[in-house]
């Protein structure tokens, strides 16, 4: 048995990987790598970044960067409260509930899109007697940020869950034993603590809303500058201007990898112990 | 490590396990037609087997300028089928081999009741994009209604388009689903809806237009002669009987 000298870094990440393992990993990364690279690549072309400046992609951006915002305010407003519950409370159905909430993260947003329009749709559960009150939902700006909620949210929502399952009750209990309320024990000991796990789970939201195309288009249609967002722009430019739907698929892909990379350097900085 | 070079096999194998088979790039419209054709076609033909790519036909034509391995292209207009001949992408000349017919379709309890209601305020209406061969027709359509409802007309519907779908299919799902108050699609589309809930609104034939499908041969195709094959039994009196009974009109 051979000893190896004692080193700073851990065995295994001092071993070389065996080529076999190198290639097979290859294969998968140049296959995730390659058209992403691609398409950044052809976008780079004047000619190309020109198409950026067209008012069809400038309306879609501005409405992407429009509904986005909203559907992260509503999902931190409203998403919060359902990750603190679950994280913190046993009740009957909790798995029940939990499984709702992933949900959303494994269906096919074109399924979204229809079960969404069972129930706002003009003839849906809710959409028929809030037509009746004067509510039209159906082709509107709130409809695209109701299809964004209903597929982005659940990535908070899981990634807080996690960050406040990770904060000691000790602490916070000793807030309350301090005499803070239970809302001030989570507003001022809590909440920061779990501020990793929140700025994670909202960057996935964001992403995921911004991405998003199928419920989009199935629940919303698709009409410039009112729910026609940049993914629903790329898909109707395609016809059209193959040029156009490069140079918007480049920006779409640009940022979300940009904040992606941001956040995992962030997370790797050590400035969060729950997010990894 | 065994499974990667089988896993490889089995991905290689599933592009290419019937050597006789034919992909159809056909027009959302021609949907059911094209399933008929296909079905009297393959029992004509012994081992042959088609594959129908239906969407609609400006998605199809960028498909086939990328690159995709279609045999042969059914557009609804000529506009599209132009693109991809221009782009060099066929194997002989188009020829027209059916048209239609627009008509505007309601679901049950609309405001709109008549073609000239298209227009009237806060009617929600649904078209196919102006790339889409049958948002082109409409267009065209409305356009000529001027005529008959005035100036304004066409832009007062266009207006109250809250919609711009992919293919016909998608804009008259929006009407049996009864989110839109009308839809322009083709009198076949109009066809098949269920009578019970979805109301047809005949256009004026003096504003009309004949919407016409040519089909081609691709020069993508690998079996030139089967493809042949196929778009001449599309044109052949079988064929045309296939296309009637579906409510397509001759040439």
């Amino acid at each position: 048995m051979l000893r190896r000298p004692p080193s700073s870094r851990s065995a295994s990440q001092h071993r070389a990987p065996s080529p076999l393992l190198l290639l097979a990993a290859s294969v998968l990364a140049l296959l995730l790598a390659l058209p992403v690279a691609t398409l950044l690549l052809r976008a780079m072309r004047p000619d190309v970044l020109a198409a950026l400046t067209l008012p069809t992609a400038l309306d879609a951006l501005r409405l992407s960067l429009l509904t986005t915002s909203l559907t992260l305010a509503l999902t931190i407003l409203l998403g919060t409260p359902l990750a603190y519950l679950l994280a913190r409370y046993a009740f009957p159905g909790k798995r029940l509930l939990e499984a709702i909430v992933d949900l959303p993260v494994v269906l096919p947003p074109v399924v979204a899109g229809v079960a969404l329009l069972l129930v706002f749709g003009r003839r849906g559960l809710l959409g028929a007697p809030l037509a009746d009150a004067g509510i039209d939902l159906a082709f509107t700006t709130s409809a695209v940020v109701l299809a964004q909620l209903f597929v982005s949210s659940p990535f908070y929502v899981r990634a807080l869950k996690v960050a406040f399952a990770a904060v000691p009750r000790s602490v916070e209990e000793a807030a309350r034993i301090d005499g803070a309320s239970q809302l001030g024990a989570l507003r001022h000991v809590t909440l920061p603590l779990a501020v990793p796990g929140m700025i994670e789970g909202g960057v996935l939201a964001w992403a995921r809303a911004l991405g998003e195309f199928g419920a989009t288009i199935v629940f919303a249609g698709s009409i410039a500058g009112r729910t026609r967002t940049m993914p629903l722009e790329i898909y109707a430019a395609l016809e059209r201007d193959l040029d156009a739907a490069i140079a918007t698929s480049a920006v779409l892909a640009l940022a979300a990898f940009a904040l992606f990379l941001t956040v995992r350097l962030w997370v790797r900085a050590g400035a969060s112990p729950a997010a990894d | 490590m065994k499974p990667l070079p089988l896993l490889l096999a089995c991905l290689l194998l599933l592009g290419s396990v019937h050597a006789q088979r034919l992909t159809i790039a056909a027009a959302s419209s021609l949907t059911e037609v094209m399933q008929d054709v296909a079905i009297a076609f393959e029992a004509r033909h012994d081992g042959v087997r088609i594959d129908l790519n239906l969407a609609g036909s400006s998605t199809l034509a960028t498909q086939i300028r990328q690159g995709a391995p279609f045999d042969v292209f059914a557009s609804a207009n000529e506009t599209q089928m132009n693109l991809v001949a221009n782009d060099e992408r066929l194997d002989g000349a188009a020829v027209p081999f059916a048209s239609n017919r627009l008509v505007v379709i309601t679901p049950n309890g609309s405001p709109v009741t008549s073609v000239a209601d298209l227009a009237m305020q806060g009617a929600l209406v649904v078209l196919a994009g102006p790339e889409v061969p049958v948002g082109a027709y409409a267009r065209d359509v409305l356009h000529r209604l001027d005529d008959l409802y005035g100036d304004g007309y066409a832009n007062a519907v266009l207006a109250n388009v809250v919609s711009e779908e992919p293919n016909v299919r998608q804009v008259a799902a929006k009407v049996t689903l009864g989110e839109a108050d009308a839809a322009i699609v083709y009198a076949t589309d109009a066809a098949i809806l269920d009578p019970g809930a979805v109301t047809t609104l005949a256009i004026d034939d003096a504003y009309n237009v004949t919407a016409r499908y040519p089909i081609a041969v691709l020069n993508a195709t690998r079996q030139a002669d089967l493809a042949r094959a196929f778009v001449d039994f599309v044109l052949s009196d079988e064929g045309q009987a296939l296309l009637a009974a579906r409510g397509f009109t001759a040439p």
